[in-house]
């Protein structure tokens, strides 16, 4: 049997190899990446602590974190679209008409 | 029989979700904008009357306590509802004629409502995360309505990025917490803390999350570009309703879930409160951008409110409350009026050195603005001296003298950006005769209306603050704060 630890160091790995990613990281595309390898690393986390305390809830979050994932991709890639459109990019360098 | 009783105690929530599921089928069949619009105020013109009602009726909760009715979650709702109601009011006209009026819009508000409803009822993690996306998601579009102008496309990817990213934060403290407590229910969360370090950066995750989300300082960067970028009558929507749910979200969170002793959270959010107050004034002034300058000055309204949530008493509580129905008047008015003069041809009326010599031009419009604006600084007979006042004195009754100094100080510095609109509207002469078209009757009465609301609860705000008050009287919150 592993220990819980084990799951909640590599989650915390995850979560933090997002953050940096999202930092310094200049494509949109690359950027959402890491944002949901954010929300996915997260998942683990509810998910070790679920079955540790042996309830659901955690799992039931889980759910609605993949579903809200879901949703946000279809709004997110969209937009990352629209932005392709006008400045024939993603490169979030460019995005800079507004400052202040 | 228990489920009617259930979606019966959150019947505004359920009106407005299906109104928005019956908008978009119109939307898709008949494109009929007319109908979209009238099932639009109609439906939150009535879960705005039953939570209004909900506000003097039992409090309890519903759907096995993931959330909660009646007291704070109904007045939190009305808020809610208000706000999108006065902002789909004037929406329609300043939409059409930027020719950016679709079905989808409505749709996207209402769902976005929803979302609010649920946030503002919360009583479970669970419920705070799909009311917050819920409300984020449909935000994100809205910011991006104006895709073919670089300015819409750039708010929607920043408000879309940075909101992604501050959700990673807010599901993480949420985790933390679950793994502290082995509960998601915000009063076992409550009653299961104590001083760890799981529950403490739980807290402090779930806590940066909500502050992205009301947008403080040092969170506040999305803030002013994404109310530029977006349409007028939207960014009022985005700045009151939105607002005001994960405002009331955070207030339950703070007085319901997390214990005043395990740590001073006191102490982080009087930081966060002067920071914020301070460099909001500081920035709104040096802005040109009317929209950026009212972006600042919610920014720095967010910093009052967290003044009295620093507080921490019934009396900060109901203070930060019954502010932000104030909030919610006075800047939906200061956004419409604004929208109005962005709509006009021929000058760039988003810029504050275009606003000379308008105020005689369209007499009603600048009166209106001058009433907004008093209203915002914060002089009496407004009600947003009434808020401030509230949140002032609960400040200084809970101790807190120096934050009080200091929301008296940064509002004083606020008078110089708000007066200068009105300066340049009645004192200087225009320097090129722009004609000014006239505004519908809806528009124009919605305005009015709102104007004679920041008079009306600005004198007799005796009966509405009873009110908020007796929510704290005696029940959860005092019982767990040891008060």
């Amino acid at each position: 049997m592993i220990s819980i630890d084990w799951f909640l160091a590599l989650s915390a790995l995850l979560f933090c190899i997002g953050i940096i990613g999202v930092l310094i990281r200049k494509n949109a595309i690359v950027i959402f990446m890491c944002v949901e390898l954010m929300l996915n690393a997260v998942n683990l986390s509810l998910i070790s602590f679920s079955s540790h305390y042996g309830n659901i809830d955690g799992q039931i979050l889980v759910f609605f974190a993949l579903a809200v994932a879901a949703a946000e991709a279809v709004v997110g890639l969209a937009i990352i679209i629209a932005i392709f459109r006008n400045n024939l990019s993603v490169d979030i360098n460019k995005v800079n008409l507004m400052r202040w | 029989m228990d489920y009617l009783h259930d979606l019966n105690v959150f019947l505004p929530g359920v009106i407005v979700a299906l109104a928005g599921l019956i908008a978009i089928i119109i939307d898709a069949y008949k494109n009929d904008h007319g109908a979209i619009f009238g099932l639009t105020v109609f439906s939150l013109f009535a879960g705005l009357v039953l939570s209004v009602i909900d506000m003097f009726g039992p409090v309890g909760e519903a759907f096995s306590g993931m959330i909660t009715y009646g007291g704070v979650a109904a007045f939190g709702n009305s808020v809610v509802l208000f706000g999108a109601l006065f902002c789909v009011l004037i929406s329609r006209e300043y939409l059409n004629a930027i020719d950016y009026e679709y079905g989808e819009v409505y749709a996207l508000i209402l769902f976005a409502t929803a979302g609010m409803l649920g946030l503002a009822s919360a009583n479970n993690l669970i419920m705070i995360f799909i009311g917050i996306e819920t409300m984020s998601i449909c935000l994100y579009v809205l910011a991006g309505l104006i895709k073919e102008r670089k300015t819409g496309a750039e708010a929607a990817l920043k408000y879309f990025l940075l909101g992604a990213f501050s959700t990673g934060f807010l599901l993480y403290g949420m985790a933390l917490l679950y793994g502290a407590t082995g509960s998601l229910y915000l009063t076992e969360i409550a009653e299961a803390a104590s001083s760890d370090l799981i529950f403490i950066a739980g807290a402090a995750l779930l806590l940066v999350g909500f502050f992205f989300k009301v947008s403080v300082v040092p969170f506040h960067m999305w803030t002013p570009d994404v109310y530029q970028g977006t349409p007028t009558t939207i960014t009022a929507y985005m700045a009151t309703a939105s607002k005001s749910a994960a405002f009331v979200a955070l207030l339950v969170v703070l007085s319901k879930m997390i214990p005043a002793e395990t740590a001073d959270w006191a102490g982080v959010i009087e930081v966060i409160a002067i920071l914020t107050m301070v460099l909001g004034n500081l920035i709104a002034i040096v802005q040109d951008n009317i929209k950026r300058m009212l972006a600042y000055s919610s920014i720095a309204h967010a910093g009052y409110l967290l003044v009295g949530l620093a507080a921490g008493t019934p009396e900060g509580y109901s203070a930060v409350l019954f502010y932000l129905f104030a909030y919610t008047i006075m800047n939906i008015g200061a956004f419409g009026v604004v929208a109005y003069y962005e709509r006009q041809q021929g000058l760039d009326f988003t810029d504050v050195n275009n606003y000379v010599g308008l105020g005689f031009k369209k007499p009603l419009m600048g009166v209106l603005l001058s009433f907004f604006l008093f209203s915002l600084v914060g002089i009496p007979p407004f009600v947003g001296f009434v808020g401030k006042y509230l949140i002032f004195a609960a400040a200084i009754d809970a101790g807190y003298v120096a934050l009080a100094i200091i929301l008296a100080l940064a509002s004083a510095a606020s008078v110089y950006y708000y007066l200068r609109p009105m300066v340049y509207m009645y004192f200087r002469d225009p320097h090129k005769d722009v004609p000014l078209v006239r505004s519908g009757i809806v528009f124009r009465s919605t305005l009015v209306i709102l104007a004679a609301l920041t008079l009306y609860f600005g004198i007799a705000f005796g009966d509405l603050h009873n009110l908020l008050s007796s929510y704290y009287a005696a029940d959860w919150v005092t019982h767990l704060m040891g008060h």
